[in-house]
């Protein structure tokens, strides 16, 4: 029972660690934001969660496998947030390669986001504003 | 299984010592936001696989705070950036000290 648990736990912490390590090199190695934003959201979503089943496997009593669960909770559902955000203020601020984008559906000749109408700070001014009122 | 601990501190360390030499290097104020993101991360993951191999739940409460404060950070300077360039006067805020677009660099780095 114990030998077989500590086995599934150690396979789910050391999963979790590998995942840590590829996003510190894709950190590294990719050139601009988005693809280093890629790399980086590896261990945030499934590294976390195979660290966290680990460690509730090792863990004794329920109260620390909620706090754990409450972990796993909290990155799944912030993760796809600041990465929206950091994304588009990315984009607006042009440190996204764009001769290495495939498909580019938010700029192009007929796209309808050339003004900024947001209300909200994170809501960047495109790159191309026009003229200035006043 | 001590070789089991070593892998596992080993790959956790590498991959933090990685994402601050992104956090040192990284061009933009951006780059740093997704480096410190993936750093705080990678330090919950530290802090639950210690507290897994030592099977000692007295750090488990932190990973709570770890979780949320990056989240916290990230949303707010992204916010921040945004009202930078919302009162730039040429739309990308090289004229509030910004670093150059990533866009306008050669294709090199």
């Amino acid at each position: 029972m114990t030998g077989l648990s500590d086995v599934i736990a150690f396979a789910c912490l050391l999963a979790g660690a590998a995942l840590c390590l590829t996003a510190g090199l894709g950190l590294v190695r990719f050139p601009d934001v988005l693809s280093r934003m890629h790399a980086g959201t590896k261990p945030q979503v499934l590294g976390v969660l195979l660290v966290m089943v680990g460690g509730a496997i090792r863990l004794d009593g329920w109260a620390n496998v909620w706090m754990l669960l409450l972990v796993a909770a909290f990155q799944l559902l912030t993760a796809p947030v600041s990465a929206h955000m950091i994304s588009r203020v990315a984009y607006r601020r042009r440190h996204v390669r764009r001769d290495l984008l495939l498909v580019d559906e938010y700029g192009g000749p007929g796209r309808q986001d050339t003004r900024y109408h947001g209300d909200e700070p994170g809501d960047a001014p495109p790159e191309d504003p026009g003229p200035h009122p006043g | 299984m001590t070789f089991v601990q070593v892998a596992l501190y080993a790959m956790i360390g590498g991959g933090a010592l990685l994402a601050l030499i992104r956090l040192a290097r990284g061009p933009s104020l951006l780059d740093r936001v997704v480096a410190t993101d993936t750093l705080l991360v990678i330090i919950a993951a530290g802090l639950a696989v210690h507290a897994a191999l030592t099977q000692d739940p007295t750090v488990v409460p932190v990973l709570v705070v770890v979780a949320l404060l990056a989240f916290v950070g990230s949303v707010s300077v992204a916010r921040y950036v945004g009202g930078m360039l919302l009162r730039s006067g040429t739309g990308d805020g090289r004229d509030l000290g910004l670093p150059v677009a990533a866009e306008d660099r050669e294709a090199g780095s």
